[in-house]
């Protein structure tokens, strides 16, 4: 007996421990979201979510009353029918016009949500092995392209072992990034979604969709968000080790926010390129290589060069990071076929690459040449 | 072999052979039968482990168990360790040890074949579960094995896919056997229609295994070949696409989701008229309800891809034709309740599985025909609600029908009586546990968490601290299940023929424990 009592009294305060750390949220249903697709979703949701109780009340309450009265502790005598044709016509043409009534809102409403046309602008969305690529394909902002990835505070805490409380960060744990996808309200926005390695799904349950991005192939689709707001998301096709930690942020501004973002973002590509042409100096190179390393090679190749082997080998001490320049680049540049190193070539700028070149040829004890920009545009 | 029949001539009862070399070489259905059902157990164990792991990493925010990749693995491996080495062996066992007792049969037809089929198995999983040694680690590319991913997979790569061909030979060999059983072994009187539901069901899943695992195995050769051969089936790069799998795959993959589910309709329906004492409600109309969800499995594959990007009129045929499986499910489960109906029930423990398995399937069902919505599909795809949705069908769904099927014939096979109180208690932890489980699932991915993600936001502990918790009561307590089992087989309460007051069928006319070969003399079937 004082064993059990052990064993409860042990029991709640790991459950209370455990309750305490967390929000209390008690989520039950499925989001309404902000857009007109993701509430008619919703709507269709909730119908089929009530026609099922009602099939479920009517099956259910006829078994329960079943097995209250039909038992032979209570004297129940069992008859010995076996067929109703009228019962079995029945209970197939209702569930038939059930469904027919069901196809029709649902087909409405699949209809709208694969009408790209008319689109005011269009984003390419690049699914990489774990960040998003957006591209402004046209319209203010047509040119400009970034990396989208986990937010580096979040990208340490959720290492195993990093010892850090996630709660602190709350519901944006893990569903926040370094640079969000911004688009205008009131637009409708058409996507464009592919993928650099392997399949990912883009999915922000507050628009109401999820769409695949495959590699090689282009999918559609579109939203419109009309109220300004920040709506979380993240990759929903398994794509790998950290399918996890690839998060989607999309930030709907109005007209003038937007307008204000763009040409920050344009006067931010003139910068880099101009910055592109100079040569660098060793120390501009390793401060920036370190960050460019931390947000896309710490994943494989952790933040000590170590890597996880054998799936992820080694940077410290590698011969391709400490032997000749060209192999070195062309193997970040191009990626190694057949495994999950990827291609940066069209994922980092000349700048980036030849900083994160110059840091793993020179970090953890790694001593090789520098890798100017220059370098890496004479390699393109 | 011609001397081996001269001295057994005499047609008394021998016993099997003695020792280990019995079930290397044995031909004899009910000890293959044992062996698949043994070898389902184990399986069953070790895919619970691994979903032991990912509960417990799941159990808070954060990383604190495993490393994302070995998380990735152990999604993989659990599913295919439970649905290659657990479900489908134990309907296979059950296949092997009821089909020739039910239509009146001494053994199966091809009994060495039989051997062969089983004792691959082993052979298969060894391969499966030692790329867990090599480098890269084991599959972590999800059990739908989709490209380009699955093939970023380390050296244990063509192990996974000898595996799964070898796994797929078994089956289809297994098949062959109990098609030819049940169409060629039928005592005389015993027509089609009035075979039991178990070996009705059985006979249809035999042809969906023989017509899909051939599709399998050339979906997963094609990946070797891109692997290793050069050629680019599923690379865009090479002229390929990599969807073209996920059609392929899933040719196969809906038909096998009736595979796990079609043996499970045919034990409820023998189960709930014994324990109702009343004969089964609708015999013609589930033959025929089975039959037309065998047919309907082949054309409503392509609603696991709702996403991929298909033309808006390939994704209404497959949303339309998926709603259609509702009408002959939903014919079967009323014909159960029927059969309940003005019953004089009582509730053994392998009704009270079965009962569950009606209740909890059901709600299975209802999930199912939410998610054929392919509009809301878009927000439902790849999240947990899928996952509480194929638990509800294959856990509560077809792991209750054998655990059912296991109480419910062990007196037969054993001659022993299991232990009543304990298998009630063990189906009401299970159910209690099983519940808490999967059901908060449904609710995490509806607000938006993502199926086989290793950690997630801080919004989603809640009902992932209730689920795991309902996962180690619900995987500690299939212990109970062993142990039960185990001690039928030692001894117990001898069990009577018939063993069960309402059960109706040939093989309640055999002693318990049967005779070796269950009837060397056809019995006649009025």
């Amino acid at each position: 007996m004082r064993v059990m009592d052990k064993l409860a009294g042990g029991m709640s305060a790991f459950l209370g421990m455990a309750f305490t750390t967390a929000h209390a949220d008690y989520a039950l249903n499925m989001r309404e979201g902000v857009t007109a697709t993701s509430q008619s979703v919703y709507d269709l949701h909730m119908i089929i979510f009530w026609v099922c109780c009602v099939i479920g009340v009517v099956v259910f309450g006829a078994m329960i009353y079943s097995i209250i009265y039909h038992r032979k502790s209570k004297g129940a005598v069992a008859a010995q029918f076996h067929e109703s044709t009228t019962m079995e016509i029945l209970w197939t043409v209702v569930p038939i016009v059930i469904l027919v009534s069901m196809a029709i809102p649902a087909t409405s409403t699949l209809l709208a949500m694969e009408d790209t046309s008319n689109a005011d602008m269009t984003i390419k969305v690049t699914g990489i092995q774990w960040k998003w690529k957006y591209d402004y394909v046209d319209g203010d902002a047509a040119g400009v392209s970034f990396i989208s990835s986990l937010h580096p505070k979040h990208n340490e805490a959720r290492l195993l072992g990093s010892g850090a409380d996630v709660t602190q960060f709350g519901d944006e744990y893990l569903l926040d990034v370094d640079n969000p996808l911004v688009i205008p309200t009131g637009k409708k926005v058409r996507f464009l979604l592919t993928a650099a390695d392997v399949i990912h799904a883009w999915w922000v349950p507050d628009l109401g969709w999820k769409k695949d991005a495959i590699p090689g192939f282009v999918n559609e689709a579109w939203t419109q968000v009309d109220q300004p707001g920040t709506y979380r998301g993240q990759c929903a096709e398994l794509c790998g080790k950290d399918h996890g930690f690839m998060p989607i942020v999309v930030v709907a501004m109005a007209e003038d926010d937007y307008r204000n973002w763009v040409a920050e973002q344009k006067a931010a590509v003139v910068a880099a390129s101009a910055s592109a042409d100079r040569e660098w100096t060793k120390d501009e190179l390793m401060a920036k290589g370190e960050q460019v390393y931390a947000t896309n090679c710490a994943a494989c190749h952790q933040a000590n060069g170590q890597g996880l082997p054998p799936a992820f080998p080694a940077i410290a001490g590698s011969a391709i990071a400490t032997g000749d320049a060209a192999t070195h680049i062309d193997r970040v540049m191009n990626g190694k076929p057949g495994t999950a190193m990827a291609a940066y070539r069209d994922i980092l700028s000349d700048a980036d690459l030849a900083a994160v070149l110059t840091y793993q040829r020179n970090a953890w004890g790694n001593a090789a040449s520098v890798v100017q920009p220059a370098a890496v545009q004479a390699a393109r | 072999m011609s001397t081996a029949t001269a001295t057994h001539d005499d047609h008394h009862d021998h016993g099997p052979a003695k020792g280990l070399m019995r079930w290397v070489t044995t031909t004899n259905h009910k000890d293959i039968g044992t062996l698949y059902l043994l070898f389902a157990l184990v399986m069953f164990f070790i895919g619970g482990a691994m979903a032991m792991v990912i509960r417990a990493e799941l159990f808070q925010p954060g990383l604190q168990v495993v490393d994302p990749q070995f998380f990735n693995s152990m999604t993989t491996v659990h599913a295919l360790v439970m649905i290659f080495g657990a479900v489908m062996p134990a309907f296979t066992g059950l296949a092997n040890w009821l089909v020739p007792m039910m239509i009146g049969a001494p053994d199966m037809a091809l009994p060495r074949l039989n051997n062969f089929s089983f004792w691959i198995l082993p052979f298969a999983f060894s391969l499966l579960l030692s790329t867990f040694f090599m480098a890269g680690g084991g599959p972590a590319g999800g059990w739908t094995l989709y490209p380009p991913l699955s093939l970023q997979m380390g050296d244990g790569f063509p192990f996974l896919i000898f595996a799964i061909h070898l796994a797929g030979i078994s089956s289809i060999m297994g098949s062959i056997n109990i098609v030819v059983t049940i169409l060629n072994m039928r005592a005389p009187g015993m027509t089609l229609m009035k075979m039991p539901l178990f070996v009705w069901t059985w006979l249809i899943t035999a042809y969906l295994l023989i017509a899909t695992m051939p599709v399998l195995a050339g979906a997963v050769t094609m990946l070797l070949t891109d692997k290793f051969a050069g050629t680019s089936f599923f690379s865009a790069a090479g002229g390929g696409d990599p969807v073209m799998f996920q059609h392929i795959f899933w040719f196969f993959g809906h038909p096998e989701v009736y595979i796990l589910i079609l043996p499970a309709f045919g034990i409820v329906s023998a189960i709930i008229p014994t324990f109702a004492r009343k004969p089964l409600f609708g015999y013609s109309s589930m033959v025929y309800a089975t039959a037309s969800i065998a047919f309907l499995s082949f054309i409503v594959w392509a609603h696991h891809m709702f996403t991929v990007g298909m033309p808006v009129v390939g994704e209404l045929f497959f949303m339309y034709a998926t709603m259609m499986i509702a009408v002959p499910t939903g014919v079967k489960v009323f014909n159960w309740v029927s059969t309940m109906w003005k019953g004089a029930m009582t509730f053994e423990t392998p009704m009270l599985f079965a009962v569950g398995f009606i209740i909890m399937f059901t709600i299975g069902g209802f999930s199912g025909l939410m998610l054929a919505i392919a509009p809301a599909d878009f927000q439902y795809h790849d999240t947990y609600f899928v996952v509480a949705h194929f638990h509800y069908v294959l856990v509560t769904g077809a792991i209750y029908s054998i655990m059912a099927a296991t109480y419910y014939w062990l007196p037969k096979w054993t001659g022993n009586m299991y232990d009543e109180k304990l298998g009630k208690l063990h189906f009401w932890i299970s159910t209690v546990s099983v519940n808490v489980l999967f059901f908060p699932q449904h609710f995490l991915g509806l607000a938006g968490m993502p199926r086989r993600i290793p950690d997630y936001s801080v919004q989603f502990t809640d009902w992932n601290v209730i689920s795991s918790v309902g996962g180690f009561v619900f995987g500690v307590s299939q212990l109970m299940f062993a142990w039960i089992v185990f001690k039928t087989i030692r001894g117990g309460e001898k069990a009577t023929d018939q063993v069960w007051e309402g059960a109706h069928g040939l093989e309640w006319t055999l002693p318990s424990p049967p005779p070796y070969h269950s009837f060397t003399d056809a019995p006649e079937v009025k």
